[in-house]
């Protein structure tokens, strides 16, 4: 019976070793390679000229990570507490976006922040800088949007918030509603019950959500490569300018992607073990 | 999390696995050859045609930029027979030993090529190489947005315009324009020079002048008026100028690079006599003014060139302007002053990348 069941699992663990096992095998291996073969220490060695890339890419994911969190629970929160036919219609909302592709979507946000963008002509067209001239004497033609960190920092809350609202819409979704009357029996307030049962038994979600939102941020290069016009290299433009785009070098550039592999791993880690720590607490 | 993270990596391996494998098909005595070339650089009719008169079927895939292409070929997995870089990697690859020997029996469409474009300082006794395009690195600019006219490399690091430039995004043609500007050679393997040509574009950076480095997202902000200078080639300004008319092209009064792609073909490559067919058959002077009005970038097939004019009347219904032909044919004078690119050696290579490297983070 068991024997059957581990069968289930064949496909998944074979997909696993082909195409998650072997690449960060290959990854690690590349890293301690020299480009004329032989086992190096040297591409870590360089690394270290690369800390205000790997400082940039954690800030800029961990500023995006924040928003979305701040967006993304009272979301998850006000839709998990409505009926069941508003929260279809919400979830569908909620997914909409990833329908159409990612490259698209980052790409229509480079024309609507633009100088001579969409929002740009709006705010022209109803007078915004005329008026902000006339008050403070400045000359004014357009808000500088496009190109800059905020716009690299918008195109990852637009593309991750769902990752970050659907884990936390399910896991209170599913809270046991006794649990919330037996802490209002309890003499809870409305705030005692989110403060002391809703949050600590979401977490779980919380945890999972920043995850899904942090990890594609810090590695993202299509986002700063369309929003950022390229002016501050992130992580992801540096590994993949080794690995495909003008400086080709696998062996620095899988020792960038590892170093940046263990400092997100740790970085979890770390989270996870606080969240178990918060989740026995309640058990507790 | 680590699950998520290597999923990521692991899809990335796929979609390559998928981007290169696919050219796979056609095992079974059919015959096939694998073309890799830019994207948007051939007249799709012209591949129908080949296939319809030899029976042998193309797989035309594309990379993104002469690195890119490197890249793939050297990471393993592609089954590219005829690729077509750029002088300069061409002059790499040869270096490296990955081009095969052309057997020129199977191409006499090579003898349409122009003199000009025969024994370039690339493939000096012309061994594995037959030119495909030709043209020029220029400056595109709106006249109306930096009010006047441009005619020097100067305007892309110029704090007049700051604000308003699109620097490309890659180092050789970033590199070398800022070595022309200084007065040096694009070629150049001083390092002094090499340094100082990339403080000027690092300075630039600092002061404002660029919105960003940008490849083909020019084509929509010098179009949409976004950006009022960018450098880039001049078969893309004729793709922009349909769409935007004021745009102006200019080849800079301290010369350019002139360069040439060609056709060769990789040392494994498994249809090596398909490959050769596959060229005879680009090198008509019929499929070279197909392609000229498909992609506007100039021919070396001489009679191509000379019959060009004629045959965009006839496929038009207008007389070709001779303004528009001369940015995309650019004439003898205007290339007395433009130089191609040679293959750097390695150490100047690796000194690029690092530059280069260093300008995206500071």
């Amino acid at each position: 019976m068991k024997n059957k069941r581990a069968l289930f699992a064949v496909p998944y663990v074979g997909w696993m070793a082909l195409f998650v096992v072997a690449p960060i095998v290959m990854v690690v291996l590349y890293a301690f390679t020299a480009a004329s073969g032989g086992f190096t220490l040297e591409n870590f060695a360089r690394i270290g000229g690369y800390a205000v890339v790997f400082t940039r890419s954690f800030q800029l994911a961990l500023i995006a990570t924040v928003i979305c969190l701040l967006i993304g629970y009272p979301v998850a929160y006000m839709i998990s507490r409505e009926g069941p036919r508003f929260q279809r219609v919400a979830m569908m909302l909620v997914m909409l976006p990833m329908w159409m592709n990612f490259l698209l979507r980052t790409y229509s946000w480079m024309s609507i922040l633009e100088n001579t963008g969409l929002l740009n002509r709006f705010f022209s067209a109803i007078g915004l800088f005329s008026l902000i001239n006339r008050l403070f004497g400045v000359q004014l033609e357009y808000f500088p949007m496009i190109n800059t960190q905020g716009a690299v920092v918008l195109g990852m809350v637009y593309n991750y918030l769902p990752f970050m609202i659907l884990p936390i819409y399910s896991v209170i979704e599913k809270l046991d509603s006794s649990l919330l009357e037996a802490a209002r029996d309890l003499g809870a307030n409305s705030l005692g019950v989110f403060r002391k049962v809703i949050l600590p038994l979401s977490l779980p979600g919380v945890l999972s959500g920043v995850t899904m939102v942090f990890v594609p941020s810090v590695s993202t290069f299509a986002i700063s490569k369309l929003l950022g016009g390229s002016n501050e290299l992130l992580l992801g433009d540096l590994i993949e300018q080794y690995f495909v785009g003008t400086s080709y070098n696998p062996y620095l550039g899988s020792a960038v992607a590892l170093v940046m592999m263990v400092i997100v791993v740790v970085c979890m880690a770390v989270m996870n073990r606080f969240g178990e720590g918060e989740e026995q607490a309640v058990m507790l | 999390m680590k699950k998520t993270f290597a999923m990521l990596l692991a899809l990335t391996m796929v979609l390559t696995l998928c981007l290169t494998g696919c050219g796979d098909s056609g095992g079974g005595g059919e015959r096939t050859v694998n073309v890799c070339g830019w994207g948007e650089n051939i007249d799709p009719e012209l591949i129908d045609r080949f296939e319809q008169e030899t029976g042998i079927q193309v797989n035309y895939q594309t990379a993104e930029s002469n690195e890119t292409m490197y890249a793939l070929i050297k990471q393993g997995g592609t089954d590219y027979d005829v690729i077509v870089p750029s002088d300069y990697m061409i002059g790499q690859m040869i270096a490296e030993g990955m081009l095969a020997e052309l057997n020129y029996d199977n191409i006499p469409n090579f003898s349409l090529i122009g003199e000009a474009y025969k024994n370039l300082s690339y493939d000096p006794e012309n061994k594995y190489t037959v030119p495909y395009t030709w043209g020029t690195l220029g400056i595109i600019y709106n006249p109306d947005m930096v009010g006047g006219d441009i005619d020097s490399w100067g305007a892309l690091f110029d704090q007049a315009y700051a604000g308003q430039v699109g620097m490309i995004g890659n180092p050789r043609d970033a590199i070398g324009a800022a070595l022309l500007y200084l007065g040096y050679s694009v070629n150049t393997t001083d390092e002094a020079e090499i340094r100082q040509a990339c403080q000027l574009i690092a300075d630039a950076k600092a002061a404002g002048v660029y919105q960003g480095f940008f490849m083909d997202q020019l084509y929509d902000k010098m179009e949409a008026g976004e950006t009022a200078v960018c450098t880039y080639y001049a078969g893309d300004f004729l793709s922009m100028y349909a769409n935007n008319p004021a745009l102006r092209f200019v080849v800079p009064k301290e010369g350019s690079n002139w360069f040439v792609d060609a056709m060769c073909v990789l040392k494994d490559a498994e249809h090596k006599e398909e490959a050769e067919a596959w060229i005879n058959f680009i090198c008509e002077t019929e499929s070279c003014l197909a392609n000229m009005d498909y992609i506007w970038y100039a021919s070396p097939n001489a009679e191509a060139l000379e019959q060009y004019p004629a045959y965009y009347q006839e496929q038009n219904g207008e007389a070709l302007d001779q303004e528009l032909y001369a940015i995309m044919a650019a004439p003898a004078e205007v290339l007395e002053r433009c130089e191609p690119y040679l293959n750097l050696p390695a150490d100047t290579l690796a000194l690029y990348t690092d530059l280069w490297v260093d300008l995206g983070i500071s």
